[in-house]
């Protein structure tokens, strides 16, 4: 790769940051300010916006709902897809290629056209409204990603380990829980951190499968938005609020991040 | 092993996964398949059409038009975003300080809520109170979101900023792992910066632009909040996607039949592409022993 410094990323990441930069700046200040005059820089701050936010209820839990169907859907999406990224990457069955394949094909459904039927289902399950069927429904995606993930991590740990395991005398839980656990644990991560990128940022199933107990950030910032004057600068708010988990997640994953996005596979 | 003990093991560790793709995958989908090939009274009496809105779906304007018009926009941010992310990835330093804090500020549009990144990007174009909007002003060009074209170039924009640096990082992992070694004999060989790029980099890069451009492909093609936030599918129908006009007809016009057609005829074309993605990344089980370890 290229070894001199280069202006190129330093240029994109402003491109990036930019935009955060305003949405910060413009929650910072009153609507009247706003439509007053364009200045691009902080003038008289005013924390009002976030006051509100903090002060009702629907707002602020939506944040802790969205926080909760997320860390469900990835708490699921991980434990199946261990044992099944396991399977994919030790044993020859009947259908493997097929099965893998039917994985995938969900991935890249449209939340869209699955929305209708989620909502009969989840309708007929006693569910809508509640955390747990955003969480079941964005396992379409996310067990999808996290069995192509882990596939890719387990099988660069060298069979021989299975096999000198077994030799041991390790029976299969033990060798999980003592031996192939601890090896992929970087895996899990990343895939953790996949799971909880796509489903923190999907919102179409999260507001269409709730109504008010386990409402999102989303379907509230729909609503405060789509009334005739939007109170932008109350939105820039709830969008700073919305990168705080993000952010935090790109923190405490620093380390891991670059191996992250090689999936484990990149050869 | 023999193969009978292969398949009770591996269906034995599948079966959680494969429990819970059919309750949020299979089940739903034959739902859909089943609204497709009939009419609904009140959404509880159905009643068998065949293939009737199979005929009206492929034959309508509207479904060609948006089926068209998110062909179109995949295309226009594939065509952005891949050779930008392979050129910023190229540009990357390789390692330092500057490294991590690059991919960690890249990482950020890639966690924003579609809904944020949807507000921001109307926020931007905004008549005197957006960024975009103003620095276009400042440039003497004026910013007119009921212009087809200026409506599609912020969607692009925002699309860019939001996707690209999954292009980045992926290609940027994909050329880490070349070793050294590689550049060391292309040196010696007298190897110029685009033979490098053509006969090490790119090749090294194959599996991770794959993925790369399935993922941008299959997000963009179902794109919906983003852009309903900026446009709200306007100005007339020219932002209206796929997924959007799927949302029409299933839950504004409540004709799950027509939708539900609109679906199934989706399920194909997805089917398809992943087949061929398929089929050009995921290695035969034969060839996977040998790289799984590298």
């Amino acid at each position: 790769m290229n070894k001199k410094t280069s202006f190129v990323p330093a240029i994109y990441v402003g491109f990036l940051i930019v935009p955060i930069y305003w949405l910060i700046i413009m929650s910072l200040k009153t609507m009247k300010e706003i439509e007053s005059s364009f200045i691009p820089y902080p003038q008289a701050l005013t924390l009002e916006n976030f006051e509100f936010i903090f002060s009702d209820p629907a707002w602020y839990l939506g944040y802790l709902n969205a926080l909760i169907y997320v860390l469900m859907n990835v708490a699921i999406a991980v434990t199946v897809a261990v044992p099944a990224a396991y399977a994919f990457s030790r044993y020859r069955f009947f259908g493997h290629r097929i099965l893998f394949f039917g994985f995938l094909t969900f991935r890249m459904m449209a939340p869209a056209i699955l929305l209708v039927p989620f909502v009969q289902i989840f309708s007929e399950l006693n569910l809508i409204d509640t955390h747990i069927a955003v969480a079941i429904a964005h396992c379409f995606f996310n067990v999808p990603i996290a069995v192509w993930i882990l596939e890719g991590f387990i099988s660069s740990i060298p069979r021989e380990m299975d096999e000198s395991a077994r030799i041991d005398g390790y029976g299969l839980l033990r060798y999980f829980r003592k031996i192939l656990l601890p090896q992929i644990a970087p895996g899990i991560a990343v895939t953790a951190f996949f799971c909880f990128m796509f489903s923190w940022v999907e919102g179409l199933l999260a507001n269409g499968l709730t109504v008010v107990d386990a409402k999102p950030i989303n379907g509230i910032m729909t609503r405060a938005g789509s009334v005739m004057a939007a109170d932008m600068p109350l939105i820039a708010a709830a969008g700073v609020l919305g990168l705080i988990p993000g952010v935090a997640l790109i923190v405490f994953m620093r380390n891991h991040l670059a191996r992250g996005f090689s999936m484990g596979r990149v050869v | 092993m023999n193969s009978y003990r292969q398949n009770l093991l591996g269906y034995s560790f599948l079966l959680p996964a494969i429990l819970v793709m059919a309750l949020c995958g299979v089940l739903p989908m034959a739902f859909v398949a089943y609204y497709s090939v009939h009419d609904t009274f009140g959404g509880n009496i159905f009643v068998w059409v065949g293939a009737t809105w199979f005929k009206d779906v492929l034959a309508s304007p509207e479904f060609h038009a948006a089926l068209a018009r998110s062909l179109g926009f995949s295309a226009l941010v594939l065509a952005i975003e891949v050779p930008l992310g392979i050129y910023i990835a190229l540009r990357m330093p390789t390692k330092g300080v500057m490294a991590s804090v690059y991919i960690a500020l890249m990482t950020i549009p890639l966690l924003t809520p579609s809904i944020v990144v949807g507000y921001l990007w109307a926020a931007m174009a905004l008549p005197k109170a957006g960024l975009l909007y103003e620095v276009l002003a400042f440039l003497d060009l004026s910013l007119n979101m009921n212009n087809s074209i200026a409506a599609w170039l912020v969607l692009a924009l925002m699309d860019c900023w939001h996707w690209t640096s999954l292009v980045v990082l992926l290609c940027f992992a994909g050329l880490r792992a070349i070793p050294d070694d590689y550049y060391r004999a292309a040196r010696i060989d007298g190897a110029g910066n685009w033979a490098v790029f053509r006969y090490i980099q790119l090749p090294k890069l194959r599996i991770v632009l794959l993925v790369a451009i399935l993922l941008r492909f299959m997000d963009s093609f179902i794109v919906y909040t983003e852009p309903y936030v900026v446009t709200h599918g306007g100005p007339g129908v020219s932002t209206t996607f796929l997924s959007h006009e799927l949302v029409l007809k299933a839950l504004v016009e409540f004709n799950l039949g027509e939708g539900g057609a609109m679906a199934v005829v989706y399920f194909l074309i997805v089917l398809s592409v992943s087949w061929a993605f398929f089929v050009l990344v995921v290695p035969k089980p034969e060839g996977r022993a040998g790289s799984a370890r590298s």
